[in-house]
This record gives C-alpha cells, sequence and structure tokens, in this order.
C-alpha cells in the first residue's frame, strides 16, 4: 500500500500540489485522473520520487520514502515497475535487451535464467518472437507492451504507468487496459496509474482520485463515479455526449 | 548567477559520475560501445583533416620563405612543431567538440526528451554514472586518435613538399628531426588528456541537464559546442602558460 499525507509541491511560485491526501491500496488498480494541468503527472513523479516535494509524507508499506537512506531508496526503486507516457524504451537495444535490463542491473542470474524470465514476461504479453526487433520496428501497443514487460519483469511490488493509453486506439487501449489489471490481480502489485482516458476508468478503475487545480477533489471507484454529483467530476468524466447517455442509461437501470 | 549555477551543477555532475558505479558487466558494453562511437568513428575524419592540413601547413610555411638564408629543412621543422604543438591536440579538439560533442549532447539530450533518463532513475540507476563514466572511459583512448593526427599530419606535410616541388625528401626529413624536445610531446599529450576530459563531460552536462523538446536538443548541441570550444581555448591558453612560459 502506499500511502501520502499532505503533499505539497511547487515549482517557483506555481504551487502546483495543494495539500493532496489518500491511498493506494495493494492488489489494485488505482487511476488518478483530471484535466491536463491539474498536477497528475507532478503528482506521479513526486510518488516516484522524480521530484522533490516542500511538505507532506509518501509511504511505501509503512516505510516514509523521505526518512530513507540513498541505499534504501535504491532497494525500494529496484521494487518499482515504471511504464511511460511515452514508453521509454532505450532506443540502442533490442526489445528482449529492453526487456532483461533490470535483470542485469539488480539481480545475479546466469544468463539461461534472464533469457528464460524475459521469454515468459514477453509471452506473458502477448509479444512472443518479438525479441530481436528495436523499439523503433515496433508499433505503439507493441512498444506500451514491451514497457510493461520491462516493468513487471523484476517481479516489482508497485507499477505506476503516466497515461498508458495515450496515442492508442480504443481497441488496442482497451487491451493495454485489461493486461494492466491481470497482472495487478496475478502479482497482487499496488498499481498507480495517471489516465484521463474515460475508457480506463470504467474498465479498470477500482480505485479512482480526482485531481483538480492540485487538489483531491474526489475519491471512489468506477462504479461509485456514475452517481456522484460532484460537478468538477461529472463536468471532467461525462464531457461527451456518449458519457452522458449511458450515465442516464446507467442511472436508469438502477432506480 | 546562471553561470554560476551551470558551474556548479557541473561540478556536481563530475562527483555523481564517480558515484554509485554501475555493474561491470552492464557497464563494460557500454565502454566498448562509446569507444565505437567516439573514438573507431571518428579516426576517419581525423586521418583526413591531420594529413590535409598537414600538407598546407607545409606548403604555406614554404611559400612564406623567401629568403635564401633560411635553410630548407625549416619547411619540415615548421610542420613538426605547429602539427605537434597545437594544430594536432587543439585544432582536433575543437573539431571533436563538434563531432563528438555534438553525438554526446543529442544522444543523451534524446534519451531526456524521450524520458529514457527517468526510466534510468526510477529504477535506482545512477543515471550520470551510467551515461557519462563510459564516455569519459572511452576517451582517455583519445591520445590515440591525437597521435594518428599527428603522424598522418606530418605525412601529409612531406606528401605536399615533396609531391608538389617545395622541397626534397631529404630536407623534409631533416627537419622534422632536427632540434626534437621530446617535452613537447609531453606537452602535447597533457593537453589531449585534459581536452578529452573536456570532451567527455562539457557535451554530457547538456546534454542531461537540458529541458525541452527535440528543437531545445538542438540548441543544447550548439551550446555545447560553443562552450566546449570555448573551455579548450582559454585551457589550451593556461596549460600552454604554464607548461611552456
Amino acid at each position: 500500500m502506499i500511502e501520502v499525507k499532505d503533499l505539497h509541491k511547487s515549482f517557483g511560485d506555481a504551487h502546483i500540489l495543494k495539500g493532496i491526501s489518500t491511498t493506494f491500496d495493494k492488489g489494485k488498480t488505482n487511476l488518478i485522473i483530471g484535466q491536463s494541468g491539474s498536477g497528475k503527472t507532478v503528482f506521479l513523479k513526486c510518488l516516484l520520487g522524480l521530484f522533490e516535494y516542500e511538505q507532506g509524507c509518501i509511504s511505501y508499506d509503512g516505510k516514509v520514502f523521505s526518512n530513507l537512506s540513498r541505499n534504501e531508496k535504491t532497494e525500494l526503486r529496484s521494487e518499482i515497475g515504471m511504464v511511460f507516457q511515452g514508453s521509454a524504451l532505450f532506443d540502442s537495444m533490442t526489445i528482449a535487451e529492453n526487456v532483461m535490463f533490470p535483470l542485469r542491473m539488480f539481480t545475479k542470474q546466469s544468463k539461461s535464467e534472464m533469457e528464460d524470465r524475459v521469454d515468459f514476461v514477453l509471452k506473458r504479453v502477448n509479444l512472443d518472437g518479438a525479441h530481436h526487433k528495436m523499439p523503433s520496428e515496433a508499433s505503439g501497443g507493441m512498444q506500451k507492451r514491451v514497457a510493461i514487460a520491462r516493468a513487471i519483469v523484476n517481479n516489482p511490488k508497485y507499477l505506476f504507468c503516466d497515461e498508458p493509453n495515450s496515442g492508442l486506439d480504443p481497441k488496442t487501449a482497451i487491451v493495454i487496459d485489461n493486461l494492466i489489471q491481470e497482472i495487478t490481480d496475478e502479482y497482487q502489485m499496488t498499481t498507480v496509474i495517471n489516465s484521463h482516458d474515460m475508457n480506463s476508468v470504467m474498465e479498470i478503475g477500482e480505485k479512482i482520485v480526482f485531481l483538480k487545480d492540485g487538489h483531491k477533489e474526489w475519491e471512489g471507484s468506477k462504479d461509485t463515479i456514475f452517481r456522484t454529483d460532484n460537478e468538477a467530476v461529472t463536468g471532467f468524466v461525462y464531457s461527451s455526449e456518449l458519457f452522458k447517455k449511458v450515465r442516464r442509461m446507467y442511472i436508469e437501470e438502477n432506480q | 548567477m546562471k553561470y554560476l549555477h551551470n558551474i556548479g551543477s557541473y561540478f556536481i555532475m563530475i562527483k555523481d559520475m564517480f558515484r554509485r558505479p554501475t555493474k561491470w558487466s552492464v557497464l563494460k558494453t557500454l565502454i566498448l560501445k562509446d569507444i565505437d562511437d567516439l573514438i573507431i568513428g571518428s579516426l576517419g575524419i581525423v586521418a583526413f583533416i591531420g594529413f590535409f592540413v598537414g600538407g598546407v601547413v607545409a606548403i604555406q610555411t614554404s611559400l612564406n620563405i623567401s629568403n635564401p638564408l633560411i635553410p630548407k629543412y625549416l619547411v619540415g621543422f615548421a610542420t613538426r612543431q605547429s602539427i605537434i604543438l597545437e594544430f594536432a591536440p587543439t585544432f582536433i579538439s575543437i573539431i571533436m567538440a563538434g563531432k563528438v560533442g555534438s553525438f554526446i549532447t543529442s544522444s543523451i539530450g534524446t534519451m531526456r526528451v524521450t524520458e529514457q533518463i527517468d526510466a534510468l532513475e526510477v529504477m535506482g540507476i545512477n543515471a550520470i554514472n551510467y551515461l557519462v563514466f563510459p564516455k569519459f572511459i572511452a576517451l582517455t583512448l583519445y591520445p590515440f586518435v591525437i597521435s594518428i593526427a599527428m603522424f598522418l599530419g606530418i605525412l601529409g606535410g612531406l606528401a605536399a613538399c615533396v609531391y608538389g616541388g617545395y622541397g626534397t625528401l631529404e630536407n623534409y626529413i631533416e627537419g622534422v628531426q632536427n632540434d626534437f624536445i621530446p617535452f613537447h610531446m609531453a606537452y602535447a599529450f597533457i593537453k589531449t588528456m585534459v581536452f578529452a576530459f573536456i570532451l567527455a563531460t562539457i557535451p554530457s552536462y547538456y546534454g542531461y541537464f537540458m529541458k525541452g523538446g527535440a528543437l531545445e536538443v538542438g540548441k543544447a548541441s550548439t551550446t555545447s559546442f560553443v562552450w566546449t570550444s570555448v573551455v579548450i581555448i582559454l585551457l589550451n591558453f593556461l596549460l600552454t602558460s604554464l607548461l611552456l612560459g
């Protein structure tokens, strides 16, 4: 479980995060949603320790991140998997080398053990046979799946995804969403996804945190988001006519 | 203030370059790749420029000697001195600031833009050590490149002098061997090692700390070339004053 208490972050005079408190549960897909500029990415980067924050506390299963020594932080980071918005694959390495990279850096496994593990995770993300391709030869959806494979290859306890569906067609986006949810259930990871894709919210949002102007506006799940009266949330989630219709139908069905 | 901040950040980067080393099995691959990219990949252009600039130095020297009292071997002597003392270590380093420097800045800068550096940091890897240290080690072979530039520069001078009809082979070789001071080679290689360090670190600094997108990668490469050249020229002056002054 990841616990966040009263998190504040500024860039110069711009106060970006204004006291966010929440928890992200183990074995669940936790979504951070909000409009562009609401502070989602900054929040995620603070969780990952890429940005230092002025005030507040982030703890990973009771371990307060800011109190950890450099070595303890390195150890904790080896338990974190991250899927970046643009996949962030190392373009000088093949797909198999990208996936093997965390194993080479952090384990003492033999080459054959590492190759077996890479084969296993590439099969798990339906990329069997793509070992020798370069990232530039892979499609957007394939790159995302490679990024997921790289993130889970070392059996992380925490998985972070920054807009995993951006730039993907709706069908591929659903494949990626389902894959993340299956992996979360399978490995009982604490998964935090930064998204503004409404399909993701409806499909896999077991816990949803809605950010607005740097503070937590609403918290709930994919079920409660249908019933909320919070205007900021409904204005964001039901901005399209399709989703407005879906909501009306959901409420009528449940009355 | 901005300059002071940049200088401070640069020295912090140098310190971080030696901290928390990457696993040797991974580092070895990176070093070999950087030797290929930075050293082997530069040999062609260095050989080409070295040979022809050596020839030009010999022709210019020959054409500017009109006094019959000046010995004929001066062409070889002047070519050797120009090549060993300044052309090979300094002029080639400026060219390398353009070739190798921009390559380093743009490759690290692109990794920054595409979040590959963030990916390394999230994994708990010392990204500065991972990216910069192998380049620094690869560039310890830079004196080898400069040796080739020296050899081909003098050879180019010989070819231009003999086949261009500016002097005889015997005179040129006599000039090259005349009044040779071994310390001049030491001076040239001390400069070369200092410039190698500059070539590895300043472009890396501009790539690593760049912000923005593709356009900024281009701007960072240009800025890195300018500052690498400025620092090389200033250090050249300082080292020459200290070692030969």
